[in-house]
């Protein structure tokens, strides 16, 4: 089962349980990343006991054109046809957060330091994050194909954990690109072409049936993916625009002079923090929601590839069926068309029958893994009601305890809220009397407000 | 601050709360052990000797349990289609009429409805007020503008506005009344006031503005929500600005505002329009004040005019950077509820393509949660907008006038100056003529001169009045400032915290759903 990386300290995503089948004969972590000037430095730590490898723990520093090159060994292998290659891992892309931070450093003179400072941090935690989820990605795919009882013992993948030595894989360069590209229309219109073709019938329901879902499911997931992604990147607006707010009722505040002095200083507190909770909103949602989502949805295309190959390889068995009776009738050249049938129709039926226990494992990952993304995005949102809320919420009785770096929730907002509006209360005054603290009859606050919400 | 909740409703005795209020207790008390989902006794909202606003609203389900949160809303409809619920007594009025008609705008969808009542209606009559004005007058009046109504067709139509008056002053003929009135009727009213009260030093309220676009879009009869927003926004600002006027002591008394508020007919205030004679009259004369401000140099004598105007000035400078802000968080606030929806459709989508029975569900599940999310940013954008912006935007407007009863000061002290020097000028000229020795000429001069001490004294006194009731005024406007901005925040964070509320109920409703995934 493939986990997603925990925003885990920094340079060290740890993965929470992957769960090998039981089998931890072959250990893959990237222990390690750096990123530089325009590339990223993943360093793959193996641990195995297999009797292949030469030692027992050993690590190899790997670039992401590596990766895609293992990625393609597999895909071009045809021993392989049957199974579902785990999606190549993303191109890290960090040109978006870096030409931010760049506008920023020009930016404009009319926000003040304060500002300035708070927008550098949150576009910095963006990169971090993003750098965070490119290593997270590129783990996953290791760990799946060392958890996949066939793929990993193929040997380019031990090449790849073990050659000490650059494995000179360079970027595709355009005509290779253009290459995969044409390739990739060419497979599309195969398989029109085959599917259309007269006497082809699917044989098995259960195919039929997955292909159909298959289809739906990948174009209904993309979309969901997409907007996902908008809403993210709402609410990530949403949090910065809190910025300026805040630092505008602070200068509000400090300019004042009677008692709405202190109203406006507490509130631009109280929208420092809740920026900090709506960002952490937005990237739980991240991480739960629309990371999985990605996921999934790159998976369901390499699903949709498989099913792809097979369905090829029932087109060659028909031609190879033809193609005998042809050579029968003709009386010609039958031992070849005979065997040549026979291999058809063994690649097809093993095909087939690997394709099939993939499915069923494709499904079972897809669901577990919903499963709990979802939970833990449930919880994520209401964390801290479990932490923080007062005795007798309803709340409290149905979380288990998780402990999440970030410490999100709405109920940190709304103590954020309570705090800001206690202390409003208690200078309720005249301004022509005179500000007076009615801190005597101020009623004791049932929250704790000693728990500082935006610890972690 | 103070209680802009009335005691919960506890069925019966208001008078008996109100001696509780004497309290200054916290307001959130009740709030706050609600939250706690502990059947607090309502603890009547204190009364600090502040506000009592009678605001409309979540309001009275604050008292209520936590379980009940879910018909928030609900209730706020029903209640404020009651009329919101009863004012606190005032200590010397005659029993008060009940309550202000603050009637959901028909044109608008109930979801904005259960909003548009939280637009704040702000409102005073605390004793505090009252004992201030020093006059025994009863502050007692509400006002309400409701029911916009097209009238008429094509570029001719406009929008009527029905303006409800309750009241137990006894200068108007009746104690409850409404009137029909068109947005240039209020254009007309405020002219008809800044024309007199202006110059004198009076903060007139500034009206809400025209609005080319918006109207035009109303006229053409497109009925979308963005006209039925902008009829709702202007029914608000016009609200507001009626209830600011009427707070004014002085303005009050003005005819023209009790013609406005009670005469049936009202002459068409053509003045208003932007191309008409008099538009164009208004425009040149604000250039040419424009101009003379700056050539003016007073001489301050007194500190306290300076500094009043360097605050208002760096005021209305943060308030303009704040206003910008919060209307791109409404605007952001917007979008992502718009983009939750969208979201909420294909999670659905998803959900009906999942062949797993167990987890279609719980996709199903994220999706109306998703749906009611966005339901809620809705709301929270709208609190954002009535609440927060248009505050902001009313106070710019109002410091705009501020400033301007600043220059009257200003031009009046300098028709003070100038009479001065002319009188100068003219016992000058009467020595002359003594050393020429010309008794006609002498005689005149002697009649110019009285005449011009008599305007020396006038242009004195002018000064000397309107710097008091410059003073008087600024004073007035500045707890009014302060009341206004403290009830809106308040306002602002329950209208916060609720949105929270809810958020926690939706997912904890959801958990267990995720949680049955087999």
């Amino acid at each position: 089962m493939e986990e997603h990386q925990e925003a885990g300290k920094e340079g060290k995503p740890s993965s929470t349980a992957v769960d090998l089948h039981g089998d931890s004969s072959l250990q893959v972590e990237i222990s390690d990343a750096v990123s530089e000037r325009d590339k990223v430095k993943f360093t793959v730590q193996t641990k195995s006991c297999l009797p292949h490898f030469a030692q027992t723990e050993f690590s190899v520093v790997r670039q992401h054109e590596e990766f895609i090159w293992l990625h393609d060994a597999y895909v071009e292998n045809e021993e392989y046809a049957g199974l579902i290659i785990p999606p190549a891992p993303p191109r890290p892309d960090f040109e978006a957060s870096r030409e931010k931070l760049q506008k920023l450093g020009e930016g404009d003179s009319s926000i003040t330091r304060e500002e300035f400072a708070k927008m550098k941090q949150e576009l910095e935690a963006e990169y971090l994050a993003i750098f965070k989820k490119t290593v997270a990605m590129h783990e996953v795919f290791l760990q799946r194909l060392a958890a996949h009882p066939t793929l990993r013992r193929d040997h380019n993948f031990f090449v790849f954990l073990e050659y000490g030595q650059d494995l000179s894989v360079r970027g595709k360069n355009r005509k290779e690109l253009l290459g995969g590209f044409l390739r990739n229309i060419v497979k599309s219109a195969d398989e029109a072409l085959i599917t259309g073709m007269s006497g082809l019938k699917e044989v098995d329901d259960f195919f039929e049936h997955e292909r159909t879902f298959l289809l739906e499911y990948h174009t209904r997931i993309r979309d969901a993916c997409l907007r996902a992604d908008r809403v993210m990147h709402s609410h990530k607006c949403l949090a910065d625009d809190y910025i300026p707010i805040s630092a505008a009722l602070s200068s509000l505040g400090t300019q004042e002079v009677n008692q709405l002095k202190t109203s406006f200083l507490k509130l631009a507190e109280l929208f420092e923090r809740l920026r900090k909770l709506e960002g952490r909103m937005a990237s739980d949602e991240d991480l739960k929601l629309s990371d999985m989502l990605r996921y999934y949805m790159r998976d369901s295309q390499a699903a949709k590839d498989l099913l792809y190959r097979r369905l090829r390889a029932l087109a060659d068995y028909e031609n190879a069926n033809k193609a005998l009776d042809k050579a029968r009738t003709r009386n010609r050249e039958v031992r070849t068309a005979e065997s040549h049938q026979q291999l058809c129709c063994q690649r097809f039926e093993r095909l087939s029958d690997s394709a099939k226990q993939e499915l069923m494992d494709f499904k079972s990952r897809r669901v577990s893994s919903f499963r709990k993304n979802l939970i833990e995005l449930a919880e994520l949102e209401l964390k801290h009601a479990k932490l923080q809320g007062p005795p007798g919420t309803p709340c409290q009785g149905a979380m288990e305890t998780r402990s999440w770096g970030n410490k999100g929730g709405t109920l940190a907002a709304s103590l954020a809220i309570f705090q800001c509006q206690q202390a409003l209360h208690g200078k309720v005054q005249d301004p022509e009397l005179g500000t007076q603290e009615q801190s005597s009859r101020r009623a004791t606050t049932p929250i704790n407000p000693g728990t500082d919400p935006t610890q972690g | 601050m103070a209680a802009e909740r009335e005691p919960p409703p506890l069925g019966d005795g208001k008078p008996t709360d109100f001696e509780e209020l004497e309290d200054g207790e916290d307001l959130f008390t009740s709030t706050v052990s609600t939250l706690e989902s502990s059947p607090s006794s309502p603890e009547p909202a204190g009364l600090a000797e502040d506000i009592s606003t009678n605001s409309n609203g979540p309001k009275p389900a604050e008292v209520v349990l936590d379980d009940d949160r879910e018909d928030l809303f609900a209730e706020a409809t029903e209640e404020v289609s009651l009329d919101s619920p009863e004012r606190e007594p005032i200590l010397s009025s005659e029993p008060s009429p009940a309550v202000t008609p603050v009637t959901p705008t028909t044109l608008i969808a109930p979801r904005i409805e259960s909003k548009s009542l939280s637009a704040p209606v702000i409102f005073d009559r605390s004793r505090e007020e009252i004992e201030e004005e020093a006059n025994g007058d009863v502050f007692d009046i509400e006002i309400g503008v409701s029911d916009p109504e097209k009238v008429g067709d094509g570029m001719n139509a406009y929008m009527a506005y029905r303006v409800t008056t309750k009241t137990s002053l006894s200068m108007f003929s009746k104690s409850e009344f409404s009137v029909k009135r068109r947005f240039s009727d209020f254009l007309g009213l405020h002219s008809k006031l800044a024309s007199k009260y202006l110059h004198v030093g009076y903060i007139v309220p500034p009206a809400p503005e025209k609005s080319i676009v918006g109207m035009t879009k109303v006229k053409v009869g497109k009925e979308d929500s963005s006209s039925t927003e902008f009829v709702e926004k202007r029914r608000a600002a016009l609200e507001r600005y009626l209830q600011r006027t009427v707070k004014h002591p002085t303005l009050l008394q003005d005819p023209d505002l009790r013609q406005f508020l009670e005469s049936s007919e009202l002459p068409r205030a053509v003045n208003t329009q932007a191309l008409s004679g008099a538009g164009i009259l208004r425009m040149v004369n604000k250039a040419a004040d424009a101009v003379n401000k700056m050539t003016i140099k007073m001489n301050e004598s007194d500190a306290w005019f300076e500094e009043k105007q360097q605050q208002f000035e760096n005021l209305d400078q943060q308030l303009r950077k704040l206003h910008a802000s919060v209307e791109a968080l409404v605007c952001h606030r917007k979008e992502l509820s718009a983009n939750t929806a969208a979201f909420a459709k294909s999670a659905a989508m998803l959900g009906n393509s999942e062949d797993h029975t167990a987890l279609s569900r719980a996709l199903s599940q994220l999706a109306e949660v998703e749906e009611k999310i966005d339901q809620l940013h809705q709301e929270q954008a709208f609190a954002d907008f009535y609440m927060f912006s248009e505050l902001l935007s009313d106070y710019i407007r109002l410091i705009a006038a501020v400033k301007g009863v600043f220059d009257h000061r200003m031009k009046c002290w300098q028709k003070w100056e100038d009479a001065q020097i002319t009188l100068l000028k003219k016992r000058e000229t009467e020595a002359k003529m003594m050393v020429a020795n010309k008794p006609d000429k002498i005689q005149q001069a002697k009649n110019e001169i009285r005449e011009w001490e008599a305007k020396v004294q006038q242009g004195e006194r002018d000064f000397e009045q309107i710097s008091k009731t410059i003073r008087k005024e600024v004073g007035r406007f500045e707890k009014e400032r302060v009341k206004d901005f403290k009830t809106v925040i308040i306002k602002y964070l329950e209208s916060l915290v609720q949105t929270q509320q809810q958020l926690i109920k939706y997912w904890e409703a959801f958990l267990p759903e995720a949680k049955a995934i087999a």
